[in-house]
């Protein structure tokens, strides 16, 4: 074979270009902590920014070229673009709001950094996948590099908590992703997603139903876990409580972006044509989790570990639009994930900079009072605990809507009741907290509390904007969804 | 027949040398019987006629990556380990979920295999054996996955720097 049959072309290079981005960014900043001493270390922070914009403009000349590169490896559409600038984004705001949390803690910032774009790098590749192996290795290397990162701080015993509960449960769920491919490949004779739809369309080669079902329930197994849906979801709270506050917000919002997008990808691609099998485990994995998420938050004190619960009931409410399995399902995903990023990673930033050095002050009761001690942070959190909530104005509201509308198109009407009832409950947790912020006198912990530093403020304000701009103006956002939620077929 | 006999014969190494591989107290002896089960596996490539992978599996897990293990297994400190306990209490529970999992799957397979279209079996690979084969879908068809695997590593590498080195 001659040897210009291996040689990728031009375009292939094009469609994969954000990855290479962020890989030769992680590698240059790895290097230059080594070589650069201590003055330098402000710059790798700037570095790393520089990387991920640079990143996002790779991802739109990619779109440019668009199609399968790479042997059908990657497909580069609307959707993987979204999922690929969503989780960029994602990571620009960890890193603004990561900077003076590293210095507060005299924790190192180089390999933070590289880790930070590796685990975005492999998000990258799962949002582009168009082939099992890809899906796996995507997923590892974002995996990899956040079980390091939630224990990043190592002299912290609850970072190492967080990180070691992480590596041994997501190690183990990945297996059963692993195992359900295998599964895949040897029914379909293929790993690519396109090719295992075709075979599962063709009625001569369609193999047996109960094993395919069993191949997906495994993979399901795996893309839940990561999504932290019941019954795969024991893991979040210990996790996110435990890891780094600018940690868990990334943490809670870029895998778990990334995941949904090839959960989706998977599920509506390669096995839409058994789509009947496998909704009705997803609709009881749905109303498992808003439940679980909802009622535990109830009666928690943490303000982590209340958001992670918050996380679990939010990654349900993304399941009601998996159920869906449709169009405009898919359209509200990916939306509902694009708005929850923003309310998310605000309301973590303000628990960077509240916590203070150790994380001291993570209890709901240590916010009493500041809304009359520091009336703006306040604010902020008010808008993005009512986007939490789902109330008008707010990119939550429109993610609530566009979900349960395609639920209801869906036929969903018991998933969109108990949806909407879940919702309500929600709406105590997240008010206790506004409550506790204006209705309570200043305790200790307002005391003495320093100003908002110049990347936190750049984070809060921002994830406050871009929280409002969704509420106002959803089809910014919306229409790009809706045009590229057609998954190839 | 012959064929059976050695399929099973190798499959029934891969297994055992595994179960062992987990059950075992000490370090060495997992890493022992690790290679027994690694040398399962080649024997099933070789059934193949998969020459290359054998000769891989030989050389580079059971030569190369078996000697690592065994240097870094004699480089931490082993007696305090071995003394720790090895399971809790939930191994029961544990024990019983995996019970369940695997009759699940033994049930789906046994209902479903008589299904199981299998394809004709290969040609013979031509000339060069499927060495050629092997470059052909590992440096074209698989290309991607075979470079981001690299960040794969080069992310587990640095991960387990940050976590082993001195602190400050």
């Amino acid at each position: 074979m001659p040897l210009a049959n291996f040689i990728p072309t031009a375009d292939d290079y094009l469609r994969y270009l954000p990855e290479i981005i962020l890989t030769v960014v992680g590698v240059v900043i790895m290097f230059l902590e080594a070589v650069g001493g201590e003055r330098r270390k402000p710059a790798l922070g700037w570095l790393a920014g520089a990387g991920l914009l640079a990143a996002i403009w790779g991802s739109v000349v990619a779109l440019g070229v668009g199609g399968t590169g790479f042997q059908n490896m990657v497909i580069v559409d609307g959707f993987a673009t979204f999922f690929r600038i969503l989780v960029l984004v994602i990571g620009l705001l960890t890193i603004v709001s990561s900077t003076q949390y590293l210095d507060r803690e005299k924790a190192n910032a180089g390999e933070f950094h590289a880790l930070l774009l590796f685990s975005i790098a492999g998000q990258c590749v799962m949002a582009s996948a168009n082939e099992l192996i890809m899906v796996f290795i995507g997923l590892e290397i974002s995996s990899i590099a956040s079980y390091i990162l939630a224990g990043y701080l190592r002299d912290d015993r609850r970072n190492n908590e967080s990180a070691l509960k992480y590596f041994l449960l997501g190690s183990f769920a990945t297996a059963f992703l692993l195992y359900g491919v295998a599964w895949v490949y040897g029914l379909t004779g293929s790993t690519n997603l396109a090719e295992v739809r075709r075979v599962l369309m063709t009625p001569e080669s369609a193999p047996n139903l109960v094993l395919m079902g069993t191949a997906a329930a495994l993979m399901f197994v795996g893309f839940a876990f990561k999504v932290s849906a019941a019954p795969f979801q024991v893991w979040a709270p210990d996790v996110y409580q435990g890891a780094p506050a600018p940690v868990s917000a990334f943490m809670s919002t870029g895998p778990k972006a990334a995941a949904f997008a090839v959960f989706l990808r998977v599920f509506i691609t390669a096995f839409g044509p058994i789509a009947t099998r496998w909704e009705p485990f997803v609709w009881g994995s749905a109303i498992a989790t808003m439940i679980v998420g909802n009622f535990a938050a109830l009666t928690q004190t943490n303000i982590k570990r209340l958001l992670a619960y918050s996380s679990i009931a939010h990654a349900g409410y993304v399941l009601v639009a998996v159920t869906a399995h449709s169009e405009i399902g898919t359209a509200a995903a990916m939306f509902y994930l694009a708005a929850y990023a923003f309310m998310q990673i605000g309301a973590f930033a303000v628990v960077t900079w509240f916590s203070r050095q150790g994380e001291k002050f993570v209890n709901v009761d240590d916010l009493a009072g500041l809304g009359e001690r520091q009336p703006m942070v306040a604010a902020m959190l008010t808008i993005f605990l009512l986007s939490l909530i789902g109330v008008p104005l707010t990119g939550g509201f429109f993610g609530k809507f566009y979900i349960f509308r395609a639920a209801l198109d869906s036929n969903l009407v018991w998933l969109t009741v108990i949806g909407l009832l879940n919702s309500a409950v929600a709406a105590y947790y997240y008010l206790r907290l506004i409550v506790v912020m204006y209705m309570k006198e200043p305790g200790a912990a307002t005391e003495n509390i320093g100003p908002v530093s110049a990347g936190l403020r750049v984070a809060i304000l921002g994830s406050a904007l871009a929280t409002l701009v969704l509420g106002i103006f959803p089809s910014l956002v919306l229409d790009f969804a809706g045009r590229s939620a057609a998954l190839v077929k | 027949m012959l064929d059976a006999v050695f399929f099973y014969t190798f499959a029934l190494m891969t297994l055992t040398g595994a179960v062992l591989t987990i059950t075992r107290k000490s370090a060495v002896h997992s890493a022992i019987w690790l290679i027994v089960s690694l040398l399962g596996v080649a024997g099933l490539y070789l059934l193949q006629q998969a020459e290359f992978l054998f000769a891989v599996q030989i050389v580079l897990y059971i030569g190369g990556i078996m000697v690592l293990f065994l240097f870094v297994i004699m480089l931490v400190n082993l007696d305090e380990a071995a003394k720790q306990r090895q399971f809790n209490n939930q191994r029961w529970i544990a024990l019983g979920c995996a019970v369940i999992v695997g009759a699940e799957i033994l049930y789906v397979l046994a209902k479903g295999t008589a299904s199981l279209s299998l394809p004709a079996p290969a040609a013979a690979p031509a000339a060069g054996g499927n060495t050629e084969q092997i470059a052909v879908s590992l440096f074209r068809d698989y290309l991607l996955p075979f470079e981001a695997a690299s960040l794969l590593l080069l992310a587990a590498i640095v991960g387990s720097v940050i976590m082993a080195k001195r602190r400050a």
